[in-house]
């Protein structure tokens, strides 16, 4: 049908390795951006920008981040709690110590601050593999929020140890603090989801991407065919960092307005993040995409059915989460380790030859 | 001298859980030996052993508050208490169902996956295993009893304070556990080293193939270590759990078992056990000397900055094998 191209008459290189090269894809893509840009914020409601999209733009900028670490450079890491915690605390100190610095800047500048602190993290991985370094990388997420419990300067002395972000705005209009309205939270979060993806989408596929693929499919070969493993797995933590950073930055500052490092950066979510690598698809930006999304409206739907619809209680509600996560992950591990993202790309491929597979 | 003295009983303290970490680690050496699987869900398999063994004591209705919820039964026990070692024996049994069914639904279709695939598989299985055990025994904190000794040990304290003028206070619950620890550790070597069995386990672990194409059956040999990891999973959740009482935090033990066996190398079981006393005491005397000067709590990261520290000098740990890379 109409979903094809028509014959293969590409004449430049720009033609040959643009990123949808079916024109129902591309206009599909465009139609998304429209609805996300210009239909959704007119009718978000609390609801919908609290529970919903929020978490899933938030997280889905975490996914991105360890999906570059994870799914393109293969260095497992158990540590992304820790690494939000550092963006978000850098936000923080960098809102109060600069109140009349811009938002957008303290968050880009709190995900810098978390590549660094990426990269002393991922120093390690030159000489430890594997879940070796999954290990390794469970040092950061404990010593990291156990940093911000206890030195009272990071929360600025607050009596509860917890950051509170202030009112700060972009063009005239709140982002954070009390008086944000919905759709403004969403549309900030969305532009950095938005401008991090593309930004992902195209270094994972230049000579930088190629270059974390050749490393994680087998370092030392990689080595050896001229692939300096230091700069690939240190640029892999710095930039999966920076996003993570970002993640954590956003979570605090425009998700949830006040954080506690143990309670909101503990290593389960750390977990979380990796769960929705692995079902959405590792070595993969709609991967992680569609994983957030998941991993986000999962728990709502089945506390929506059980509490809501059958009347249990909330907490038999929460150990069904449990398993049926822990089942996903099982099911996806065996039957599709590319997880939902290459479901997508099947069903995509079947599309194109249909009706007429032979 | 007082400081010394109480360095020292912090060390002895720090001793003692260091054998309790051993224990859940040696579960973890057991399976990376002869499956080449890291396998995380050592940690909940513990707890839920534990759960296991005081639900059936207690005699207490499987998925009760499933039923409540779906029937409005409000029946939460049967009524009835088993003596200990049946429940341990019926634990037992759960265990090996539970190796069984693993090794049926999950590992069988993972063959010759990477390693790093495996470890995430058993990370899913580790959170369906938690959901499981909740839903199946409920998730307040339990106690567990079977009759264990229990309370400050009189003896040492009395035998310490003539001897240093200074009475140690040890659990005699920690006390049995080194014992038991060392009593388990001397039967798997073993095992290991000299029976027919041993010899296959080790065989499995040296290459796959090379053990299939001599004919041993590698499903048998995986459900067989898993039981094993069961069974040691089931004696350190009741040594855990009668400490500590049967809650959700027993499985958060397992992960620090993880630099336990960094340390020691995750396919010595030697290693398991020297690393666990050595992070169990680095972790108490530093909190001891270095926590008034930082911030207390340096429990929770001290154990992974120190193997991560070591692993810089020595990837393999302290008796691992050496890893050879080919391309």
């Amino acid at each position: 049908m109409f979903y094809r191209e028509v014959g293969d008459y590409k004449t430049t290189y720009a033609d040959d390795s643009q990123t949808f090269p079916i024109r129902f894809d591309r206009l599909r893509y465009f139609f998304v951006l429209f609805v996300a840009i210009a239909i959704v914020p007119l009718w978000i409601d609390d609801y919908w920008s609290n529970a919903v999209l929020v978490p899933f733009l938030v997280w889905s900028v975490a996914a991105i981040g360890l999906n570059i670490l994870t799914g393109y450079c293969g260095q497992i890491s158990l540590g992304t709690g820790g690494f939000m915690a550092v963006g978000a605390f850098a936000c923080y100190k960098l809102m109060t110590q600069f109140p009349e610095l811009n938002i957008v800047f303290c968050i880009l500048a709190s995900g810098i601050v978390t590549s660094a602190v990426g990269i002393v993290f991922g120093l390690p991985s030159l000489r430890i593999k594997g879940f070796y370094l999954a290990v390794a990388t469970l040092a950061a997420q404990f010593f990291l929020v156990w940093l911000f419990n206890k030195v009272p300067w990071f929360y600025n002395y607050s009596f509860s140890g917890q950051i509170t972000a202030p009112e700060r705005t972009v063009f005239g209009l709140p982002v954070t603090g009390p008086n944000v309205e919905p759709w403004a939270q969403y549309l900030i979060c969305l532009a950095f989801v938005f401008v991090l993806a593309w930004g992902a989408r195209n270094l994972t596929r230049g000579a930088l991407g190629r270059k974390w693929m050749a490393i994680r499919d087998m370092d030392i070969a990689a080595e050896i065919i001229g692939v300096d493993p230091l700069r690939a797995k240190l640029s892999a933590f710095a930039i999966s960092s920076f996003y993570v950073g970002v993640a954590g930055a956003l979570y605090f500052a425009v998700y949830l307005g006040a954080v506690e490092a143990t309670e909101a950066f503990g290593i389960n979510q750390s977990f979380l993040v990796l769960f929705m690598i692995i079902i959405g698809g590792l070595g993969s930006i709609f991967g992680a995409l569609i994983g957030a999304a998941f991993m986000v409206l999962m728990p709502i739907v089945l506390k929506n059915i059980l509490t809501g619809g059958l009347n249990w209680e909330p907490s038999l509600a929460t150990h069904v989460e449990f398993m049926l996560v822990g089942c996903l992950i099982m099911v996806f591990l065996i039957a599709e380790p590319h997880g939902i993202s290459q479901l997508w790309n099947i069903a995509k491929q079947k599309l194109r030859l249909w009706p007429f597979p032979h | 001298m007082q400081q010394l003295l109480y360095a020292a009983e912090v060390s002895l303290n720090g001793l003692t859980t260091g054998v309790l970490y051993s224990l859940v680690a040696l579960g973890y050496v057991l399976i990376f030996k002869s499956s080449g699987v890291f396998n995380y869900s050592q940690g909940v398999m513990v707890l839920f052993a534990a759960l296991t063994l005081v639900g059936l004591q207690r005699g207490q209705v499987p998925f009760a508050h499933l039923w409540t919820a779906m029937f409005g039964t409000h029946t939460y026990f049967f009524g009835w208490t088993l003596a200990p070692a049946i429940a341990v024996i019926l634990t037992l049994g759960i265990m090996v169902l539970l190796a069984i069914l693993v090794e049926r639904l999950i590992l069988k279709h993972l063959v010759n996956q990477h390693p790093i695939i495996l470890f995430m598989a058993t990370i899913g299985l580790a959170y369906f295993i938690e959901g499981f055990g909740d839903l199946l025994w409920g998730s307040e904190v339990k106690k567990l009893d079977i009759g264990l000794p229990v309370g400050i040990s009189e003896t040492v304290e009395a035998w310490t304070a003539e001897w240093f003028g200074y009475g140690f206070f040890i659990d005699r619950l920690d006390l049995f556990a080194g014992l038991v620890a060392a009593v388990l550790v001397g039967l798997l070597t073993l095992l290991l080293r000299y029976s027919q069995l041993g010899r296959t386990l080790r065989a499995v672990a040296d290459d796959h193939q090379a053990a299939l194409s001599v004919g041993i059956s590698l499903r048998l040999v995986w459900v067989f270590v898993w039981s094993a990891a069961g069974f040691v999973a089931l004696v350190a959740g009741i040594m855990w759990g009668a400490k500590s009482g049967v809650q959700f935090s027993l499985s958060l033990i397992a992960l620090k078992a993880l630099p336990v066996l960094m340390l020691g190398g995750f396919t010595s079981i030697r290693g398991a056990i020297v690393g666990g006393l050595i992070i169990g005491v680095g972790e108490k005397l530093f909190d001891f000397l270095a926590g008034p000067i930082i911030g207390g709590a340096t429990e929770n990261w001290f154990a992974y900055v120190l193997a991560l520290a070591f692993l810089m000098f020595r990837p393999q740990g302290l008796f691992g094998e050496k890893i050879i890379e080919r391309v």
